[in-house]
């Protein structure tokens, strides 16, 4: 093929785009129309690009701009047909595509969930895993090994449900604290998520069932400041860079010194950056880790517990508690 | 605890206003909850002096006075108070001043004469009844000056979470000493119990004692460890004087007598509870503390008659029970306004058994409170001599005889050995010995160095929750204050525990699930069931519900009745969660399991489809498979039918295992004629472990190994070569499962078929009636070279003739 034969089937092809693709008269017409001049392999077109290279050096540059020329125009030609195409249906009808979309049920993480997993995000970048534990719990991992004495008032602040004997349903997730330390050496830095039970009246702003989540580092030398620390950068990760967080005077049996963690917060919900109390923490009882068989002097650590479902309804501006337990789907799916 | 700003000045004279206060309690102390300003309304009123006051040109019974209200010029006041006196103070409310009751006052004339505000009464001000005019002060202030600045009318009340370890808060002394340590005011005694002793000491005795003509014996050493008792003669019980009055009131309590006021006042300001008997109504008169006897009751201060128990302490005259030991007073000797002779008690009741006592008679009040979380055992004479003061001062009381101070007072903890550098450590910052020790020194404690790196810390009285040394830690960090801690994040070694296995299961099924179109759940796992199937609880919330939930769609079968209830007819639950099934144990056996449960469409409504499907068992089945792939990556489900007549259609296990893991049901809902089917998937994932790890004290020291975590799945080659397919069509009696003539076409085709999928179902005209024509496509394919005709027809033909010998059943001709 010399180039003149060359430009000669260009101007060919284009009469035959012309007129072959004004003649399609549905998609299915121009799909055959588009196949055959720039399908991939033995489209027309596509053809003829590939004999570029086989002609004299010094006539590829021209007839390679004729053929690019070409396909520019073959495309807008396609292309506007195709548009002109799919604005009518088979009928030849206007197609109408404000119609609404076909979709798929949304399903969704419950908003207590979302929160959970957020947590845990934060603290993996520290380097924690989650450890799980049984909710039907002996009394001595829920009580005994934490520290209670018994009878102490303490235990008002944990109305118990309890099973047959020494098992009850666990009042937090500190047993998963036992459980952890008498199975692992330190060190050891992991999260605990998880139900609980207590023997609350079911209202706005209590559940007997509720989510918890803790939190434990031991090793060696394991400080206040460390606590601080962690819960310092948690809280401007989870609430956001400019979080204030305060650390005030609190009293656990497991934990001693023990605070409780406060956060200034602006949900957005017009009342504007307020406190709240998110944690508890403190460094861990010396009797706690004697009553896993650990040497106390060797090894400190510090915990933590949050509530994710309180966290969530000031998140999410949930005014209900129970809404939280119902399930109505109409709730649920807000948080798709 | 309620706390008053006041009050608390009483003993610290501090300047600080109540914001500051109420951050100073919370940084340190224990976290104020709520704080309220009272009389705040008095602000606008001023003090005022009458420089002038003449009658009232057209009135007999008004006065026209000249008040001087420190605004430099003097207003024409008219004031119809018979008791309106020159050069005496007055509160006055300027002009636009509300007065409490919600009265504007306004410029206006009276009987022709403007007058420029009001004289105020006490009742005016509602500072109480007093009808005898205009309220004189006697203050030595400026006029202008405003009231509340004037006199110690306006006030705060802290609302203060007082944690169970720190029952030495529980009074006003409590946290002014704790004020006087973090300002370093110096504490003092009230200006109201200043002056001379107003008892002497006591008369000690082991058991038993006399005071007057009163016997005290202790018969129940354990309940009562120290009894002390005085009388009091010629007794006007009456009214309390207004600052007493203003004390009580501003944490919440209604003046009563001046005697039961004085009880409350020390109970409140010393952490002291006590209680006044009428002498007269004692018989014997004796004083016993002894257990309560079988059948013996009680009518108390509150008219309730309590019927007691012998593991209670009682305090008891010489014939029957007057008292119940540090909970509540009798009713028959209570201080009435005919007394005159008064036995007071001021004792230490020990915490246990006023904590049982209180528990069983479901009656907790201010003293049992107390008594239950640990009294100060030495501020009981020192309670005694300030209230002897105050029933002397308030009441004209004498003391008569010599007190009696029976048994003795438990005593404090014992010293604890601290190491600076340790609590420094513990701290993770540089805690010089010097500040801690002064910090700890500032809240009572004894310091003594034992040498260079320890002291020997005692405890004082009141701190009865001091016993170790991260105890004292705990004092450092908070009287320090926990802002002044570092924050920097240091690195530290990676922890050893491996992510819980089930953790990540959950995870992967519940991201699957929330992909398919499902809603997570969290129904309460409480349930109605019976005894020989569920776990009980002892102590159910709900009466209606003992038992825990031994399946997730139990609860969730009730979660969609819920959302029929509100009209929602598409419902898809899932949870991931822990179900209960009994044992021989006392500790169930736990599970975590997944079930979820559908109904209604499949998809949601849309306009090419006015009838669109709704969810069916078809779906069920499926979700049974995704669930289990999620699940157990690698592993296929077998979903075998469970016999007509049960509500399970499929029971679910993984390959390769007897044990079915779940199954998938028709769930019977309570429910209205529009609802659709629902259906329910149940999973077991795995048990729960609840065994003790090591025995109390003890640690496993790696006995018990972690888990293996599965092995990941390894990928397949994609073929290269085409595949070869073909249809084969059955006619099917009606009891010969699909999956069974499926089965002999797996085995008969050979390894070459790569897919079989049933694909038509058709009975009707053509086919014999009770048969079917199911309807196969089959791929073979040879991932090395083309197949080849012949070969493919040659399993063509096997499959026909295995069909035919083995079940009877024929290709469709038609």
């Amino acid at each position: 093929m010399t180039l003149a034969e060359f430009i000669a089937a260009c101007d060919a092809l284009r009469a035959d785009a012309e007129r072959e693709v004004a003649a399609a008269s549905s998609i299915e017409e121009w799909t055959e129309v588009r196949n055959q001049l720039v399908g991939r392999k033995s489209g027309r077109l596509t053809q003829l690009m590939g004999h570029v290279p086989s002609l004299p050096p010094e006539e590829r540059r021209a007839a390679g701009q004729a053929v690019n020329a070409l396909k520019t125009v073959v495309d807008a030609l396609l292309d506007s047909r195709e548009g002109a195409l799919l604005a009518i249906r088979n009928d030849g009808r206007p197609r109408d595509l404000s119609l609404p979309a076909r979709r798929t049920w949304k399903g969704a993480r419950h908003p207590v969930s979302i929160v959970v997993d957020d947590i845990v995000g934060i603290f993996r970048g520290l380097g924690f895993t989650v450890a799980l534990g049984p909710e039907a719990e002996w009394a001595w991992y829920n009580f005994g090994a934490l520290n209670f004495p018994p009878n102490h008032p303490a235990m008002d602040m944990h109305d118990t449900l309890y099973l047959k004997g020494d098992a009850l349903l666990r009042t937090h997730t500190s047993p998963v604290q036992i459980r952890t330390l008498q199975q692992y050496e330190p060190p050891i830095r992991i999260l605990a998520p998880g139900n609980v039970y207590r023997n609350d009246m079911f209202d706005t702003t209590h559940a007997p069932v509720f989510s918890q989540l803790e939190g434990m580092v031991v090793d060696e030398g394991v400080s206040f400041a460390d606590l601080k620390a962690t819960l310092t950068h948690f809280a401007k990760h989870m609430f956001g860079e400019g979080t204030r967080s305060r650390f005030v005077p609190s009293y656990f049996p497991f934990t001693e010194p023990s605070a409780q963690v406060e956060v200034s917060v602006d949900f957005n919900d017009g009342r504007g950056p307020r406190w709240i109390e998110i944690m508890g923490s403190g460094l861990m009882h010396p009797a706690v880790l004697e009553a896993v068989g650990l040497d106390s002097e060797r090894y400190t650590g510090w915990a933590f517990g949050m509530g994710p479902g309180r966290i969530a309804m000031a998140r999410y501006g949930i005014p209900d508690i129970r809404l939280l337990y119902d399930s109505d789907v109409r709730f649920l799916e807000q948080f798709a | 605890m309620k706390y008053s700003h006041e009050w608390l000045r009483a003993f610290v004279a501090h300047d600080m206003h109540a914001h500051e206060l109420r951050e100073l309690m919370t940084a340190h102390v224990a976290t104020v909850d709520a704080m309220t300003r009272l009389r705040a309304e008095l602000a606008p009123i001023v003090v005022a002096r009458v420089v002038e006051a003449g009658r009232h040109p057209n009135s007999d019974h008004l006065w026209l006075t000249r008040v001087d209200d420190g605004s430099g010029a003097l207003l024409e006041v008219v004031c119809g108070a018979p008791n309106v006196s020159v050069g005496t103070l007055y509160p006055f409310a300027r002009t636009g001043t509300t007065l409490p009751a919600g009265v504007t006052i306004e410029q206006r004339k009276i009987r022709g004469v403007t007058s420029h505000g009001m004289l105020c009464s006490a009742r005016e001000l509602e500072l109480g009844d007093d009808q005898n005019g205009i309220m004189a002060l006697d203050v030595d202030v400026a006029p202008g000056t405003p009231l509340l600045e004037a006199m110690p009318l306006g006030d705060v009340c802290y609302e203060v979470d007082v944690l169970p370890n720190r029952p030495d808060l529980l009074s006003h002394l409590g946290m002014a000493r704790e004020l006087s340590a973090l300002t370093g005011i110096p504490w003092r005694t009230p200006e109201e119990l200043r002056g001379p002793p107003g008892a002497p000491s006591a008369v000690q005795a082991p058991f038993d004692g006399i005071t007057g003509d009163v016997r005290v014996a202790i018969d129940d050493a354990d309940g009562c460890p120290r009894y002390m008792g005085a009388i009091f003669r010629g007794v006007r019980v009456g009214p309390s004087p207004e600052w007493l009055v203003r004390r009580l009131a501003a944490i919440g309590l209604r003046s009563i007598s001046n005697v039961v006021d004085i009880t409350n006042y020390v109970l409140h300001g010393f952490g002291q509870p006590m209680h006044a008997f009428d002498m007269a109504r004692l018989a014997g008169p004796a004083v016993i503390i002894r257990r309560a006897r079988a059948g013996e009751s009680l009518v108390t201060l509150d008219g309730v008659t309590r019927t007691l128990t012998p593991d209670m302490t009682v305090i008891a005259d010489a014939e029957r029970a007057v008292a119940v030991a540090g909970v509540m007073g009798g009713r028959d000797s209570e201080v009435t306004s005919a007394t005159t002779d008064v036995f007071l008690e001021v004792a230490y009741f020990s915490p246990p058994n006023v904590r049982s006592t209180r528990r069983t008679l479901g009656l907790s009040t201010d003293a049992s409170y107390r008594f239950e979380r640990g009294i100060d055992p030495n501020i009981t004479p020192i309670a005694l001599d300030f209230a002897a003061r105050l029933i002397r001062k308030l009441t004209g009381g004498r003391i008569h005889d010599t007190p009696i101070d029976v048994g003795e007072a438990p005593l404090p903890m014992a010293p604890v050995t601290v190491r600076p550098l340790r609590v420094a450590q513990l701290l993770g910052d540089k805690v010089p010995a010097a500040e801690t020790r002064r910090l700890i020194e500032s809240v009572g404690f004894k310091v003594r160095p034992v040498d260079a790196h320890r002291f020997e810390v005692a405890p004082p009285s009141w701190r009865n929750d001091v016993s170790r040394e991260s105890d004292i830690v705990e004092e450092v960090a908070r009287l320090r204050g926990y802002d002044r801690l570092p924050d920097t994040l240091r690195p530290a070694r990676p922890g050893v525990v491996p992510d819980h296995p089930l953790y990540l299961v959950r995870q992967r099924v519940r991201d699957r699930l929330v992909a398919l179109g499902y809603l997570e759940a969290v129904p309460l796992p409480f349930v109605a069931a019976s005894d020989a199937t569920h776990v009980r609880v002892a102590n159910p919330l709900n009466e209606s519900e003992p038992h825990l939930r031994r399946s997730v769609l139990e609860t969730l079968s009730a979660r969609a009745e819920h959302n029929l209830s509100r009209l929602q007819r598409d419902v898809r639950l899932f949870e991931v969660g822990s179900v209960f099934l009994p044992t021989q144990s006392d500790l169930p056996d736990e599970w975590m399991h997944v079930g979820a449960l559908a109904m209604g469409l499949r998809q949601p409504s849309h306009f090419t489809a006015p009838n669109a499907a709704m969810i069916d068992e078809w779906d069920a089945k499926g979700l049974a498979f995704e669930i289990v792939e999620a699940a157990f990556p690698g592993v296929t489900a077998d979903l075998t039918p469970v016999t007509p007549g049960d509500s399970r259609l499929w029971e679910i296990r993984l390959r390769g295992s007897a044990e079915p893991i779940g199954d998938v049901r028709r769930l019977a809902l309570d429910k209205p004629v529009w609802a659709a089917e629902a259906f329910g998937v149940e999973i077991a994932l795995s048990r729960m472990p609840s065994e003790f790890i090591a025995a109390p004290g003890e640690h496993a020291r790696g006995a018990t190994p972690n888990e293996p975590a599965p092995a990941p799945v390894r990928s397949k080659p994609l073929p290269v070569t085409p595949p070869a397919e073909f249809d084969l069509a059955f006619v099917v009696p009606g009891d010969v499962p699909a999956a069974t003539v499926e089965a002999v076409i797996a085995r008969n085709g050979g390894e070459l078929l790569e897919r079989l999928e049933l694909f038509d179902l058709y009975e009707g005209a053509g086919v014999p009636p009770g048969h079917r024509s199911l309807a196969w496509r089959l791929t073979f394919r040879d991932p090395s070279r083309t197949l080849r005709d012949k070969e493919i027809e040659g399993r063509r033909q096997r499959i026909i003739r295995a069909l035919d010998q083995e079940l009877g059943v024929k290709p469709r001709t038609s």
